[in-house]
């Protein structure tokens, strides 16, 4: 029987018969489809995937024509977490000009708004000099992070604290107050860096990893900034396919942002100004790499369908069908890649 | 996309799906949809369109380096004299008819009103 190589979400090494593959695609579609109320894929889809799994080449490519536009979280961390000791202009300078980057992103070491705001008199003399020797496009980038406004962390009571003692209002009200701390340093940092640094765009990355009320602060900043630039380009990346109900009751123009999925998220998105749109689907470590693709392929597509602006789907360390995995394999990373791409007509990654 | 294995993530991502970057065309199909929301045909198509050529050979580096150079908007392998960093995006955003944020702030500091003036 033909044995085909693939892995599970963590990276490690499998063997499957096409069958058992099939099995799993199917699997995982249906999994993303009955979740978020979408169509699972086509028998032609799920062919497409087989046949993906069944060549044996180590590393497959989208067809020509079909490139599309790249765009990076924390790209200046990514060469110094690897420790070589080159400046963020230098980076730049390497993405733009030795790794095919069709976008730039200047960042702070400490990815999130909270913290760049400390260093921003910093930021900005370094994006005033990236600007004149890049080319690609630049966005400043960081995270909405809402973690950081409350105790230990931040001057807000934990509401993580306050649900176990049954203060549900209390924990409501304290996520309240971060999201107006957060919406201030995201439109802060985001203002300086565009408006006297000349980035330009700027990049909310893993957007709601501390659920609704994270979502909403970001979606609400993204529209001060929008109002306030109307040219500015404004990307969305978020972390996770589902947006945890932490708060449960907040909303955003009406609409209760706890379970939204990506297909629904991006119409929030959009609406606040956002120009690019970046799903997250994460990997489950404990299901196989066909599983996991076809289930990501479901939401991304249905996001992607949806959409009047670019779509950039995460396709990262454990997100988007790559496995979570510090070495990403070429296989793996590869197909999912190329059929991220083809099959959801991603605009970008 | 993350982690810090610029080969395994970076550079593959390129190779398999990207345009890439300043070798081709990626950085000007890449501004359309950040400043203009604009979708990957329709940004393949307005830049094909400027550029005249068709949307296909956006991402073709031979095609895409000799017109590169014959514009002056940059390329991977500079020479002396041409442009380069932001003489290269004041080139482009007169090509693409496009904003670009750091060339009007250029123009700002410099006390140049319109770029357009200089020709």
């Amino acid at each position: 029987m033909e044995k085909i190589v693939t892995r599970m979400g963590d990276g490690s090494r499998i063997e499957m018969s096409a069958a058992e593959i099939q099995q799993e695609l199917e699997a995982g579609a249906v999994d993303a489809a009955e979740r978020a109320g979408v169509p699972p894929l086509t028998d032609d889809e799920i062919k497409y995937l087989l046949d993906l799994y069944r060549c044996k080449d180590r590393v497959v490519g989208v067809e020509q024509g079909k490139e599309c536009c790249l765009t990076y979280d924390n790209m200046t961390s990514k060469i110094e977490r690897a420790h070589i000791p080159v400046s963020k202009i230098q980076q730049l300078l390497l993405f733009e000009r030795a790794l095919g980057a069709d976008t730039l992103e200047l960042t702070h070491i400490d990815y999130s708004f909270k913290q760049c705001k400390h260093v921003v008199q910093y930021e900005k003399p370094n994006m005033e000099q990236a600007v004149l020797q890049t080319i690609a496009p630049i966005f400043y980038g960081s995270m909405p992070n809402l973690g950081l406004y409350s105790v230990p962390d931040g001057p807000v009571v934990n509401p993580a604290d306050l649900l176990p003692m049954g203060k549900i209002d209390e924990a409501q009200q304290a996520y309240e107050q971060m999201a107006e701390y957060a919406i201030k340093d995201m439109v802060y940092v985001g203002s300086e860096l565009y408006e006297k640094a000349g980035a330009d765009g700027i990049n909310f990355d893993t957007t709601a990893a501390s659920g609704d009320a994270e979502f909403y602060a970001a979606l609400k900043a993204v529209e001060i900034l929008h109002d306030k630039y109307p040219a500015m380009g404004i990307e969305m990346g978020m972390s996770g396919e589902f947006i945890l109900g932490m708060h449960a009751e907040i909303e955003y123009d009406g609409v209760r942002l706890a379970g939204l999925y990506p297909h629904d998220q991006l119409k929030l998105a959009q609406k606040a100004g956002v120009t690019i749109f970046g799903p997250a689907i994460n990997i489950a470590t404990n299901e196989s790499l066909p599983w996991n693709l076809a289930r990501s392929i479901v939401f991304t597509k249905a996001c992607s369908e949806a959409s009047e602006i670019p779509v950039h789907a995460n396709l990262g360390m454990g997100v988007g069908g790559v496995p979570l995995t510090l070495t990403p394999p070429l296989d793996a990373l590869s197909r999912a890649s190329k059929a991220h791409v083809e099959l959801c007509r991603l605009d970008g990654l | 996309m993350g982690v810090g294995d610029p080969l395994g993530m970076h550079a593959a991502h390129a190779v398999i799906s990207g345009m890439g970057g300043i070798r081709t065309a990626g950085d000007l199909v890449a501004r359309l949809q950040l400043n203009r929301g604009m979708r990957i045909e329709a940004a393949k198509n307005y830049v094909a369109d400027k550029l005249g050529v068709s949307a296909a050979d956006l991402a073709d580096t031979v095609l895409m380096n000799e017109i590169r150079e014959d514009l002056d908007i940059g390329r991977v392998n500079e020479t002396p004299a041409v442009a380069k960093g932001i003489d290269a995006k004041f080139r482009i955003a007169e090509l693409l008819d496009l904003e670009i944020n750091c060339v009007n702030m250029f123009k700002d500091r410099v006390g140049i009103s319109s770029y357009k003036s200089f020709n």
